[in-house]
């Protein structure tokens, strides 16, 4: 909860101060969410609409308070109860922000889930085989494609997909899965592509490492089978760092795949940030920052609960 | 060893997909649908490609980012008042139609266009009898009326739209708006003496009042019915369809209106049985969608990306399908005459000599792009006069008689100053480089500094104060009007009216009296022929002052693909498509 | 002898053979060679090692890190998997050859028939699973009971063990036990299946001292129980002498003396092994006297010194004539019943030396 107070906090100083240092003044501000060669009229309403009038700490207090309790704006003739939770409204289209976050997180997440059983399941396989093949073709031509695939950035692999295949809207889970999966398809794999490099190199390190440790030779003294060998006992010690690195890449897909959802046109969360961060929309780059940073910290202690559950030196007896 | 072998596999891979790219690209729209396959590129810029009667269809929009508003009394952008026509029926509008005749205002709610009294003060329009919105109640004055005060007067929920009704109408200054201001009778210098008559009484003559009642904002909405800023996700309509979905990041879908009587409608045809426009569609894909012709056209009406443009010319049956009108807007350079030498007009007139001016065209993708231009007022624009004053070979530029000019403003040798542009506007900064070079051969060394476009105005080159203290003499600029006419295109930029202490569009300060009362004497004529003249003589004196040097007149490369039928370029909205017109043979 | 047989070879041992198929000895060991290819050349760990064990006997295999001990062990275990590894001799466990039995057949035998434990049970143990998990897994690999039967057998041999509250202690982690207790448990774990061989490779070395004592008297005492053969690895020879009844002293991948325990310890043939024991601190020696180090460091496995692959570290190198340490490997040759060593000094050469200069500092 602090932490989350914290990073809002920061994002409000930081929206407001930078532009300030810049010679910034809050009607040049105000101006921007306002058509052009506006009015002083014009923008001074707006200033006063919006409450960038307002010192800081209240409006931080405000936007604070709305979360809680709801806050009550008008944009029109009549004014508008916003309930809690109140991510207050959009600077440019007076809309509030917490439904289309709300409409938001099952784009981003199912662009998130997807892609994330993707590359854990390839990568991990991948970089097991490699392990176990050290030196083999097959162990060379994975790592290589890996690198590459780690190297390339995802605006150059989205678009050469986006350029080969070319892709459909986002459709809702809910209205058609067949066509929701459709969709998705192809973010899934520019997505898991880096990730998934990633992740086979991560498991291939990881294992050589593992594979090499006593215990793994007294397993095989006690006869096990090769198999059993490498899976129950080296596997399950080579993945835990990676549930670490997992829990952290997980939370930051789910903040917003930004470049992906920008390349294959789709309403998440990332889209939403990036909106709001060119249309200086604070409301709208508040609530993605804030949902984002609540991302990181339950998928933090997520992270902590299954590194206990896994590894038994970790726990407090 | 290990990684030469992982090397060569990356070139592979990477050769392999960028071959299949540049494949896949090559085999788009060569196999059209037939249909508007016969048309020869620019054949829209004088006549309706594809013509049909046939009902049906969906007409298929898509946008990179979205509109301010699709509120018709809450948006700046051209298309977007294109666009409502769909939905908004204003007073008068633009005729749907070919070539020069688009820039024709003709009735639309109203029975006839505007009748001016003598001081062309008071605007009177009659509005058509049986016009319904979608839910069957009758539209009357008083819609009208509400819909321009809610668009002018409530900057608090609607904020987007331009002010002109604030500035002209009487007592603008006063009126708080709809919301704030509950009186019955609202502003009081617009009349609805009955449900079919609207008066505006203005507080200085205003001839262009008819371009003003083309505007969206005149498009009647029903106070019932208005939330302010949320009414955009709930419109009522008055137009030939209605909104049948909307989602601010998604987009709108428009279905029939079964409400819409065409008896009362002489302009729309309204074939098409639904319209989708989607929003926040990658700029490339929507140039790929249109040369795959899965949508009808690119909504912001500003045609293809720079990099698109040389495939799609490169082959003869994708060129076919093009049109390059022009853009109403003019890129020029400002000349700031308070700060020296720019004082003199002399060492101004060197500068109009000195310009190479078709070498810049070439140098920003040549003439697909735009043309030399000679004059303020593009030729898209009603009081447009053909001249130029400071003539060269080929557009060129006379670098002897620049030389000349320099000599008699007392700087033979040339001076320095700074130049500014727009950081994000590639093409002017392009230009603005090309633009160095010609005046590095006369000597002028021009330092140029780039500034972010959004703040172009408010912080730096529309902030005199600033502009002095930096010695700031040239800036670049990009104009297109608000109205299709010699007033609107020039007031804002050479009236001294328009010099403004942040924010203002007069970059040059210019603020000679003469051409000052020549434009209030122009809005005065009611007569239409001598109105446009008086736009043809400011435009002269503007140029003989010198300090606005005109560089080209920009033009967009727009696309129709196969599927695209009644398609023709309107030049009142700014060049691109009449949206009204078209409609799908899908 | 020498005239007959090539120089550094692997080849003949003049050990008499035990065949396969005499009873007697339940682990035979013949010419085992481990190399590994490696990129540097093929590194020899070991080159020619044989001996035999009887069921109840303790063999102790001493020497320096490198010698080639643990190699050799789990060259018997059959657990050098690496595709670089190549492995030749002939292993006979209880009548049936191991290293052309095929790695299946081997690993039905591992952990069954013979068992190892290793020298640092915190790093040999699974850190993530119980040890009782994990002896239960030992158990069920080769023997098909359901779990209950197996925790039963595993908290069994906990208590055999001598760890307290063996039912609570099934469930602990390794990280939960005393380093003592934690051998216990690999040993548990080891004899789950009462394996007939037990092979221990520097069970001690990671222990205290006095658990040291506590763990070799277990060893013992289990062996005496269940009746199984003994391997014990260890560079100590202090542990060695209580517990082994022979001794296989080991160098650069050969065996260079072997013989009873007592014999050994009390008439070494080998300047080796009189180096080890002079480097042995004891209780009873003056405590002013320095330990007398073996000096130089361990050869190269690559390049094995030729000829004897002790002579450049020899005090004696230039007693046998013709320089015939430097230029022919010296093979094993019995010194007395049971008893061999592998140098070019003769015997009277040796008994002098040791009676004259080795024994009296010690």
């Amino acid at each position: 909860m602090l932490l989350l107070l914290v990073v809002s906090a920061v994002t409000f100083a930081i929206f407001f101060l930078v532009p300030r240092l810049g010679g910034q003044t809050l009607d040049s501000m105000a101006a921007q969410y306002v058509g052009k060669s506006p009015d002083p009229d014009v923008i001074a309403a707006v200033k006063k609409n919006l409450g960038l009038d307002q010192p800081l700490y209240l409006q931080y207090w405000n936007f604070v308070k709305g979360i809680v309790v709801g806050a009550d704006y008008q944009f029109g003739p009549d004014p508008v109860t916003c309930n809690a939770p109140c991510f207050g409204y959009s600077f440019k289209t007076h809309t509030e922000i917490w439904p289309q976050l709300v409409d938001r997180v099952p784009v981003t997440l199912s662009l998130a889930v997807g892609a994330a059983v993707l590359w854990v399941v390839s990568g991990v396989a991948i970089g097991v085989l490699s392990a176990l093949k050290r030196g083999s073709f097959f162990d060379r031509l994975s790592m290589g494609v890996a690198l590459a695939g780690v190297s390339l950035p995802m605006f150059f692999t989205g678009l050469v997909v986006l350029a080969l295949f070319g892709n459909g809207e986002y459709v809702p889970f809910a209205d058609d899965p067949v066509a929701w999966a459709g969709s998705l398809v192809l973010p899934w794999c520019t997505l898991a592509l880096l990730y998934s490099a990633l992740y086979a190199r991560l498991t291939r390190a990881g294992m050589l490492e593992t594979m090499g440790e006593d215990y793994i030779r007294t397993a095989r003294a006690k006869g096990l089978q090769e198999r059993k060998v490498v899976v129950k006992h080296g596997l399950r010690s080579a993945l835990t760092p990676l549930v670490t690195i997992f829990g952290m890449d997980f939370a930051l897909l789910l903040g917003g795949a930004v470049i992906t959802e920008r390349v294959f046109s789709f309403q998440g969360l990332g889209a939403f940030a990036i909106q709001g961060v060119t249309t200086a929309d604070l409301p709208k780059v508040m609530g993605v920052t804030l949902v984002a940073a609540f991302f990181i910290v339950i998928c933090n202690l997520l992270v902590d609960l299954v590194y206990a559950a896994i590894d038994p030196r970790v726990r407090l007896s | 060893m290990q990684n030469r072998k992982t090397a060569a596999a990356i070139a592979v891979a990477v050769a392999v997909s960028l071959g299949a790219s540049a494949c896949s690209s090559s085999d788009s729209g060569s196999d059209g649908n037939g249909g508007g396959g016969n048309a020869k590129a620019d054949a829209a810029l004088t006549s309706v490609v594809n013509a049909t009667d046939k009902k049906g269809g969906t007409v298929t929009l898509e946008h990179a980012s979205g509109p301010d508003s699709l509120d018709p009394g809450n948006t700046y952008y051209g298309w977007v008042q294109n666009f409502s026509r769909l939905y908004a029926r204003s007073l008068v509008t633009f005729k749907p139609a070919a070539g020069k005749e688009s820039l024709e205002v003709v009735p639309d709610l109203a029975t006839s266009l505007g009748k001016a009294s003598a001081d062309a003060k008071t605007w009177t329009y009659t509005l058509r009898e049986g016009v319904k919105f979608e839910d069957g109640t009758e539209i009357t004055s008083k819609d009208v009326k509400y819909a321009v005060e809610r668009s002018n007067f409530a900057p608090e929920a609607l904020s987007n739209g331009p002010t002109y009704f604030k500035a002209y109408l009487d007592g603008g200054d006063k009126y708080k708006g709809p919301y704030k201001d509950k009186s019955p009778e609202g502003l009081k210098s617009i009349e609805t003496p009955d449900d079919h008559t609207i008066v505006f009484k203005l507080n200085k003559p205003f001839a262009d009042m008819d371009y003003l009642a083309a505007f969206s904002q005149t498009a009647p909405i029903q106070q019932k019915a208005d939330t302010g800023a949320s009414y955009v996700q709930k419109m009522v309509s008055s137009g030939p369809y209605k909104v049948s979905a909307y989602d601010e990041s998604k987009g709108a879908t428009l279905v029939r209106n079964p409400e819409w009587d065409p008896k009362t409608d002489p302009i729309r045809k309204a074939l098409a049985d639904k319209v989708e426009l989607k929003f926040n569609v990658n700029a490339t894909t929507i140039d790929d969608h249109l040369l795959n012709d899965a949508i009808t056209v690119g909504a912001e009406g500003t045609g293809l990306q720079s990099k698109t443009q040389p495939k799609v010319l490169a082959k003869a049956a994708e060129k076919a399908k093009t049109d390059n009108p022009y853009a109403g807007a003019l890129q020029y350079l400002a000349l700031n005459v308070n700060v020296k030498p720019f004082d003199n007009a002399e060492c101004r007139k060197a500068v109009q000599y000195a310009v190479d001016k078709q070498s810049m065209v070439d140098s920003i993708g040549g003439s697909v792009k735009g043309d030399p231009a000679t004059t303020v007022i593009p030729p898209s624009v009603a009081g447009y006069k053909k001249f130029d004053l400071y003539p060269s070979e080929g557009n060129k530029g006379d670098v002897a008689k620049a030389k000349e000019h320099l000599t008699k403003c007392g700087q033979p040798k040339g001076f320095k100053t700074t130049l500014t542009a727009r950081s994000d506007r590639p093409d002017e900064i392009t230009a603005a480089t090309q633009l160095q070079g010609s005046l590095k051969a006369i000597g002028i060394t021009a330092e140029i500094k780039q500034f972010p476009a959004d703040k172009y105005f408010t912080d730096f080159a529309g902030v005199p104060d600033w502009v002095h203290k930096n010695k700031v003499g040239m800036m670049m600029m990009a104009w297109g009007a608000d109205w299709p006419t010699g007033f609107g295109f020039l007031d804002q930029i050479v009236n001294g009216s328009a010099i403004k202490p942040s924010g203002g569009t007069n970059l040059m300060e210019l603020d000679d009296k003469v051409i000052n009362d020549l434009l209030v004497k122009g809005i005065g004529t009611v007569d239409t022929t001598a109105r446009n003249a008086t736009w043809g003589e400011v435009d002269q004196k503007v140029m003989e002052n010198a300090s606005v040097v005109p560089l080209f007149y920009r033009k967009n490369l727009l696309y129709r693909p196969d599927s695209a039928a009644n398609v023709t370029v309107t030049d009142a909205y700014l060049g691109m498509y009449d949206y009204v017109l078209m409609t799908s043979t899908k | 002898m020498s005239d007959a047989i090539k120089k550094d070879s692997p080849a003949a041992d003049t050990v008499p053979a035990q065949r396969a198929g005499d009873a007697k000895e339940f682990l035979s060991v013949r010419n085992l060679s481990v190399h590994f290819d490696t990129d540097d050349g093929l590194v020899k760990s070991v080159d020619g090692v044989s001996f035999d064990l009887k069921a109840g006997q303790t063999l102790g295999i001493v020497g320096e890190s490198g010698s080639g001990k643990s190699v050799t062990s789990l060259g018997i275990m059959g657990l050098h998997t690496s595709e670089r590894a190549r492995i030749g001799g002939e292993i006979w466990l209880d009548g049936e050859e191991l290293i052309g039995a095929g790695p299946e057949r081997v690993r039905k035998l591992r952990g069954q028939k013979m068992a190892m434990i290793f020298q640092d049970p915190l790093s040999a143990l699974h850190p993530y699973y119980s040890i009782g998990a994990q002896i239960v897994e030992a158990h069920r690999v080769h023997n098909k009971v359901d779990k209950k039967t197996a925790k039963k057998r595993a908290i069994e041999m906990l208590d055999r063990v001598g760890i307290p509250e063996p039912h609570r202690r099934y469930e602990d982690y390794p990280h939960q036990f005393s380093g003592g207790m934690r051998q216990r448990a690999m040993i548990a774990m080891a004899l789950v299946n009462n394996p007939q061989l037990l092979i221990a490779d520097e069970p001690t070395t990671a222990l205290d001292v006095t658990v040291q004592a506590q763990i070799l008297d277990l060893i013992r005492d289990l062996q005496k129980e269940f009746g199984s053969a003994v391997v014990m690895i260890t560079h100590d020879l202090g542990v060695v002498a209580e517990i082994a009844d022979n001794l296989l002293v080991m160098y650069a991948g050969r065996c260079i003396e072997r013989g009873t325990s007592e014999k050994v310890f009390y008439e070494p043939q080998h300047p080796y092994t009189w180096g080890l024991l002079g480097s042995m601190p004891r209780i009873d020696r003056e405590q002013t006297e320095r330990l007398i180090p073996v000096k130089g460091s361990p050869p190269s496995l690559i390049n094995v010194p030729s000829g004897c692959a002790f002579h450049p570290r020899c005090p004696y190198a230039d007693v046998p004539p013709d320089n015939i340490t430097r230029t022919e490997r010296p093979e094993l040759q019995q010194v007395s019943d049971g008893h061999y060593s592998a140098c070019h000094m003769s015997r009277e050469q040796r008994d002098r030396i040791w009676t004259e200069e080795i024994a009296p500092k010690l």
